[in-house]
């Protein structure tokens, strides 16, 4: 089956200005790889400031300025072009974004749906959506300034469910939500999926990324560092020690920080990013490290759980 | 010696519209760490306006240690964090000047959060909700400081961060014995963190 998004080897990076006039180029994603099926949600998760956004604007097109992208997207089969990722978003590619300043303040939620159109199809679809996301039809006369969080993420959602899309991207779509709505609102996305459409689920919510998704990708300082089957997190079957971290600090699983930071962009060498804080981190995990399979999955890590010694 | 909430009533302004929040009785003890929950849209939020300052309730009382909170001068006893650290600093300000403007930052504290030094010199917009978050919280822990609303304060961050903040806000809480009102809508989060819970219907 042909695939509906296929990112291969992608690299972000942006241009700052060091001392004086001197270009600096800093390196936000590296060698990214990525394969969504028709039918399929798979949850890219990783911490705050991994680079996980981007990703998502990277396969829109709406990158700033002094970005610059390389390696290879495909949508339904055909090369994401600049030119086709423009034509295409917003109707076969939709964004849920993160921030909840993503609505435009000066525009009751009604209009904001409709994008615009005035004609009773329009209102009426803008109606059923709204009510589909447990928003009343009060909701569509209101500023965003009147909603809650929550409810600005729903607003968000409806938007764009409104499209009918093929690839769904959801920007950490949970946040503000009780237990309930993000079940729901997750359903949701589960529901246009079993539709056909591809969901790309970009989040730091594990627990809640897992009741959804087919495929998990864990985002690490702009790496991939491992991709596994949802299951493989319930059944202990974790390959990256940051994985195995990322599990350990959940309230229900013992809730353990472990000590520092993820490395900010162009802190990363060559070797695993996770090395410094890993703890079976050795001297060689700071040269190259291979993204390979194992068992199922793909780990970047000289020194898999459950693996062998390469 | 608590910060009370008598018989809150507050409604935004709509004609014909319900109060957002009626008759709303609360209680904090320092030391105490109390649990808000609720459906979105109860007013979980709103709520902590009204303790904050931020808002004035149509009705009722916040009372600090049995004086009203609007008799308080100068750095508000009860301090809140947002739910949505992006729209909580200015936007046109380095983050280093959004510090200063709630006065010197306690020493350790920056690193303590894991503030590095590279991130005073930058924008808002170039940091992520979570490394904003950070910023949040290291203005909001000042010396006379006595209760800290945290509404929804992990929900954008990884797993290890929500594990690292809460831990350093524990520990912070039970050093200057500060009272907390933790809202979340994490239920495994609430039963480790909280002392006791009370939910908005």
């Amino acid at each position: 089956m042909q695939p509906i998004l296929e990112v291969k080897d992608l690299s972000i990076s942006f241009t700052q200005y060091g001392r004086g006039t001197k270009q600096v180029l800093l390196p936000v994603i590296q060698d990214l790889s990525l394969t969504i099926a028709p039918g399929q949600v798979v949850a890219v998760v990783g911490s705050s400031g991994s680079g996980k956004s981007l990703l998502a604007h990277g396969i829109l097109g709406i990158l700033p300025y002094n970005s610059h992208m390389a390696g290879e997207i495909t949508f339904l089969g055909q090369p994401l072009t600049p030119q086709r990722a423009a034509a295409v978003r917003g109707k076969e590619i939709v964004l849920v974004p993160q921030g909840v300043t993503y609505l435009d303040p000066l525009m009751k939620v009604g209009p904001q749906i409709r994008k615009g159109r005035r004609d009773q199809a329009a209102k009426a679809a803008s109606r059923a959506v709204l009510e589909r996301y447990g928003l009343g039809t009060d909701t569509e006369e209101r500023y965003p300034f009147e909603l809650s969080g929550g409810m600005a993420r729903r607003v968000l959602i409806a938007t764009a469910a409104a499209a009918t899309p093929k690839l769904v991207i959801a920007d950490e779509p949970t946040p503000g939500l009780d237990a309930r709505s993000a079940k729901r609102v997750l359903s949701h996305f589960r529901e246009l999926a079993d539709g056909g459409a591809g969901v790309l689920l970009i989040t730091h919510d594990l627990e809640l990324a897992l009741t959804i998704s087919h495929r998990v990708a864990v985002f690490y300082a702009g790496e991939t560092v491992e991709e596994a089957n949802a299951a493989d997190f319930t059944a202990g079957k974790l390959r990256h020690p940051y994985t195995r971290a990322l599990w350990n600090a959940l309230p229900q699983n013992g809730f353990v920080p472990i000590p520092g930071a993820q490395p900010g962009p162009g802190q990363v060498g060559e070797g695993c990013p996770f090395a410094p804080r890993c703890p079976k981190g050795r001297p060689e995990c700071l040269g190259p490290v291979p993204y390979r399979a194992l068992d199922g999955g793909l780990v970047r890590c000289l020194y898999p759980e459950g693996g062998e010694r390469p | 010696m608590s910060l009370e909430a008598k018989q809150l009533t507050f409604g935004y302004r709509r004609k014909g519209k319900e109060p957002v929040l009626e008759g709303i009785d609360l209680t904090l003890e320092p030391g105490e760490r109390l649990g808000l929950a609720g459906p979105s849209g109860r007013g979980k939020t709103t709520l902590c306006k009204l303790l904050a300052g931020y808002e004035r309730p149509d009705s009722g009382l916040v009372l600090v240690d049995g004086r009203p909170l609007k008799a308080y001068r100068g750095i508000c006893p009860v301090q809140m964090i947002w739910q949505h650290p992006e729209t909580a600093v200015d936007p046109l300000m380095k983050l280093g000047d959004t510090l200063k403007e709630g006065g010197p930052v306690e020493e350790g504290l920056l690193e303590a959060l894991h503030i590095q030094p590279a991130w005073l010199e930058r924008y808002p917009t170039e940091l992520s909700g979570g490394e904003l978050q950070r910023f949040c919280i290291a203005r909001a822990l000042r010396p006379g400081v006595r209760y800290l609303l945290c509404d929804e304060v992990s929900a954008m961050l990884d797993l290890i961060t929500q594990a690292q903040i809460w831990t350093f806000l524990l520990d912070q809480a039970e050093r200057r014995n500060l009272g907390l009102l933790i809202v979340s809508h994490n239920s495994p989060l609430m039963e480790r963190l909280c002392t006791r819970v009370q939910t908005l219907a």
